[in-house]
């Protein structure tokens, strides 16, 4: 059996601009997004903290394996303040390093979160100010993603509509571990209205929620959480086929942030295997689940993955569909993908600037 | 000082360089220095200095910006033991280890490394009687420095 | 498949063993002759009689392939539609009951008791082919250990189950009395399809829609198989063995690839790893056939199997009689024929050693 090797790059360098569908903003002091509450607010979080489902108020449940929440070591600012919360240095250590023409923010807002939900829909509303104000604005090259509290649906689409004028919203941005899977009819009137304004939604990994993280438990260790995170993706995907959300929303688009991609083929065949023999379970899909895959769903490509064989790799972007795969570094976490070096194979110059950059380019019109 | 060229490190022959005064790196600490276009992460490991190449062979982070550890090692869930203080470093990315002595990486030592370089400490005296190429330094006769075989 | 193609593919069955079959779950009747009189009082008095899972509801469509339904012996339907037609070496039952999710841990111990001497009466005495994986209560650690030294003499019985869907990952310190049981005597653990309903299937709850728990069982495979690796379980006990049964296959490799590449940045958590993960997967876990979450073009088949790096993991099963195929055609067609030998047999006989008696 052929020895597996961790190959030396085989890119070329890039001369078209890469798209970044994963970008994590962050704030340079503690109080930073406070400011951009109303006085109401500002005052209750003071007094009462921004409760949510993390057992743990400061530290992660599954502790990082690198400092700041996992971060990249070396991307502390050398003027201050966090990784990630000095536009200078991100312009030059993402940015310009590795050729970001755009950078699609997720600032995994707490208020989608949050116990209090009226609490929950004023911070989303901060937060995407704050994206405007400290980011999109001085940066063309950043864009914003309108954060919602997705279990107040009325209060969801009132941010959407308070934004849709702005075109640095590229798209929203809702947690995949939703109160109820994600398909569930009382998420409908989001999905209505993101149709309706051709915005896809991006759901992005999330590091707790309020159901364990496996479906025997809570798991002891970081290395086995990093890896279930992945698994309310497919959830996410599951429950919106089967629950017929794409009969009524063909047009929806979706984005799986921060999951991989290894699992959707075999997630693929394995809803169509059950499809075709429950299909009178669930009659009104009535479609291959797999069709909905291949015309509703995007991936980021970060954490790549990384087969023992490297060129097993291109099974799965075939199975997929090059179509269907969004570059994102995940700046400026500790699994951060460079563009120059996350994949370990070559591509066709076709499949490079689809995943690099098209694909994104034409999702979020951002030329 | 005079620098006796090598064909610019393209030949066959290997050059010495002159990377840093001895001083400039305390115990625990690294430096990354350029010869010939490598950039290699200079280390002080309790005094001995180690030279790997500075790129993780992963995704191309700065190994000299990686923490410098101990080895962890366990044989029983639960029970851990440490030794080998100051002679691993861990990529700031992805936290590979790689031991500074060998360049070879904890994980898998026999397919992912990093290209080791022969050291050695030099005395300034030593130094301007030659053969060594010196990129960037003045070698003052009394002081002491690194070099890196490339 | 054509009538001359599907007979070819029934006859190199032929001897093969089946690691998946099912006895429908037994009632109280069929319990009561293995109760004593306290725990026949309890379930009379006390209505325990169909204990059927929830999350694996033997009486819905898909758990009964329609040509299979009969109302007479259950035996003799296994026989007349699977065990003789296919001339099965060894078929392996396992009951998938309420029996993994009964709360009281004493009541949970007598039903797993009275259900594998129900098996041992009931279905091994009465077919040499069958074999067993007995069930013991997870609720209940001790009387677990105990149990599994009760059975360990009957050699018929080859593994220990449990359901994918548990109260606490697989991997915890708590369950380790009965890996050290399980592995001193032979027997692999089980983990099958299925749950407890202890915790919700879903990061975001529970389902609308069974066939979405369906969907969701990988998830909780590839959790279960992380738990073990990472608590350290093959480190504490390198001879267990761990068969995932009726869980779709193709979620393995990117099992193997994800939890390899953390493994190199997160082994200062757990170092007591000290092989790559994708290695201990191939050296522990078993996979049975069916379901097969595959493409059914045979290229590409043989593709997503390739990704495993191993001729050894996987284990022939019918799945009897849940509903995932025509016929005898218990293997998707296209299935690699070198592969056949070791699915069939050699596999199965590596990974459950007290299978040859």
């Amino acid at each position: 059996m052929e020895a597996p090797v961790i190959e030396r790059p085989q890119q070329a360098d890039q001369q078209l601009g890469v798209v970044d569908c994963d970008v994590h903003p962050a704030f340079s002091t503690p109080t930073e997004l406070a400011n951009y509450l109303p006085a109401r607010w500002k005052a209750h979080v003071r007094d009462y903290a921004a409760r949510s489902g993390n057992p743990l108020l400061g530290t992660l449940p599954y502790p990082r394996i690198s400092p700041g929440n996992g971060m990249r070591r070396d991307s502390w600012p050398p003027n201050g303040g966090p990784p990630a919360s000095d536009l200078d240095f991100l312009r030059e250590q993402l940015l310009e390093e590795c050729n970001i023409e755009f950078g699609i923010l997720q600032p995994l807002a707490a208020g989608s979160m949050a116990f209090n939900q009226e609490l929950g829909a004023a911070l989303c509303t901060a937060i995407n100010d704050w994206q405007i104000d400290k980011w999109a604005e001085p940066e063309p090259r950043l864009r914003a993603s309108i954060c919602i509290p997705q279990e107040d649906v009325k209060a969801s689409i009132a941010e959407i509509e308070s934004r849709i004028g702005d075109n640095r919203f590229v798209q929203i941005a809702m947690p995949p571990r939703t109160l109820e899977p994600a398909g569930r009819k009382r998420y409908w009137p989001i999905y209505e209205v993101a149709q309706h304004y051709d915005l896809p939604i991006g759901l992005h990994t999330g590091a707790f929620g309020y159901r364990p993280n496996t479906p025997a438990g809570w798991s002891s260790f970081y290395i086995e959480e990093h890896f279930a995170a992945s698994n309310s993706l497919q959830t996410v995907m599951a429950s919106m086929i089967m629950e017929g959300a794409f009969e009524a929303f063909p047009k929806l688009k979706i984005v799986l942030v921060e999951g991989g991609f290894s699992w959707v083929p075999s997630l693929g065949w394995r809803m169509d295997r059950e499809w075709k023999r429950m299909r009178d379970e669930v009659p009104h899909v009535k479609r291959l689940p797999s069709e909905y895959m291949r015309e509703n769903f995007w991936y980021t490509t970060q954490p790549i993955e990384e087969p023992e064989h490297n060129r097993h790799l291109y099974d799965i972007l075939r199975w997929i569909g090059a179509d269907r795969l969004m570059f994102s570094t995940d700046y400026p976490h500790w699994d951060f993908d460079d563009p120059r070096y996350a994949f370990k194979v070559p591509l066709e110059p076709a499949e490079k600037s689809a995943i690099f950059r098209d694909n994104a380019i034409s999702l979020f019109k951002l030329s | 000082m005079s620098a006796q060229t090598n064909p610019a490190g393209r030949g066959r022959q290997k050059g010495r360089h002159v990377v840093a005064r001895v001083d400039e790196i305390a115990d625990g600490a690294s430096k990354l220095v350029h010869v010939e276009g490598r950039a290699i992460a200079l280390f002080n490991v309790k005094g001995e200095f180690f030279a790997i190449a500075n790129r993780c062979p992963h995704e191309g982070a700065d190994l000299c910006k990686g923490k410098i550890v101990a080895l962890i090692e366990s044989d029983e869930p639960g029970v851990v033991r440490l030794s080998r203080h100051g002679e691993l470093v861990r990529c700031p990315w992805h936290g590979w280890e790689f031991d500074i002595r060998t360049g070879k990486s904890w994980c898998d030592p026999t397919r992912t490394r990093v290209k080791s370089y022969d050291v050695a400490v030099e005395s300034g005296a030593r130094l301007v009687e030659g053969p060594y190429e010196a990129e960037v330094y003045k070698v003052a006769v009394e002081d002491r420095y690194v070099v890196i075989e490339v | 498949m054509s009538v001359l193609e599907a007979a070819k593919a029934v006859a190199s069955l032929a001897g093969a063993i089946d690691c998946d079959v099912h006895p429908p779950s037994p009632r109280r009747d069929d319990l009561l002759p293995y109760l004593d009189e306290y725990w026949s009082e309890i379930s009379i008095s006390r209505e325990v009689d169909v204990l059927e899972l929830m999350s694996f509801p033997e009486r819905t469509k898909p758990y009964m392939r329609p040509d299979w339904k009969s109302t007479g012996d259950p035996l003799e339907a296994m026989q007349k539609n699977l065990l003789d037609p296919l001339d099965l070496r060894h078929a392996i039952l396992n009951v998938v009951s309420g029996a993994h999710a009964i709360f009281d841990p004493y009541l949970s111990a007598a039903i797993c008791r009275a259900t594998n001497d129900w098996l041992a009466d009931k279905w091994l005495d009465r077919d040499p082919r069958l074999r067993a994986s007995m069930l013991v209560p997870f609720q209940n650690a001790e009387a677990a250990v105990e149990e599994i030294e009760r059975r360990a003499d009957d050699k018929r019985f080859v593994q220990v189950l449990t359901v994918v869907g548990g109260e606490l990952p697989a991997g915890r310190r708590i369950y380790w009395p009965i890996y050290e049981a399980a592995a001193r005597h032979g027997l692999p653990l089980g983990i099958h399809a299925g749950g407890t309903y202890r915790n919700a299937p879903s990061h975001s709850g529970f389902h609308s829609f069974l066939i979405e728990d369906h969907i969701a069982h990988t998830q909780g495979f590839a959790t279960q198989m992380a738990s073990l690796i990472a608590e350290g379980v093959f480190v504490k006990f390198p001879e267990l063995k761990v068969v995932a049964i009726e869980s779709g296959v193709t979620w393995v490799p990117p099992l193997m690839w994800r939890m390899t590449k953390d493994w190199r940045g997160s082994r200062i958590e757990v170092p007591w790893i000290k092989e790559q993960p994708a290695d201990i997967i191939r050296k522990h876990l078993r996979v049975t056939t069916q379901p097969m979450d595959i493409p059914d073009e045979p290229d590409e088949m043989e593709k997503a199997l390739a990704h495993l790096l191993s001729d050894e993991m996987l284990l022939f099963s019918t799945d009897y009689p849940h509903w995932h195929f025509e016929g005898l055609e218990a293997l998707p067609a296209g299935f690699p024929e070198a592969l056949l030998e070791k699915v069939l047999r050699t596999n199965a006989l590596s990974t459950y050693p007290r299978l040859g008696g």
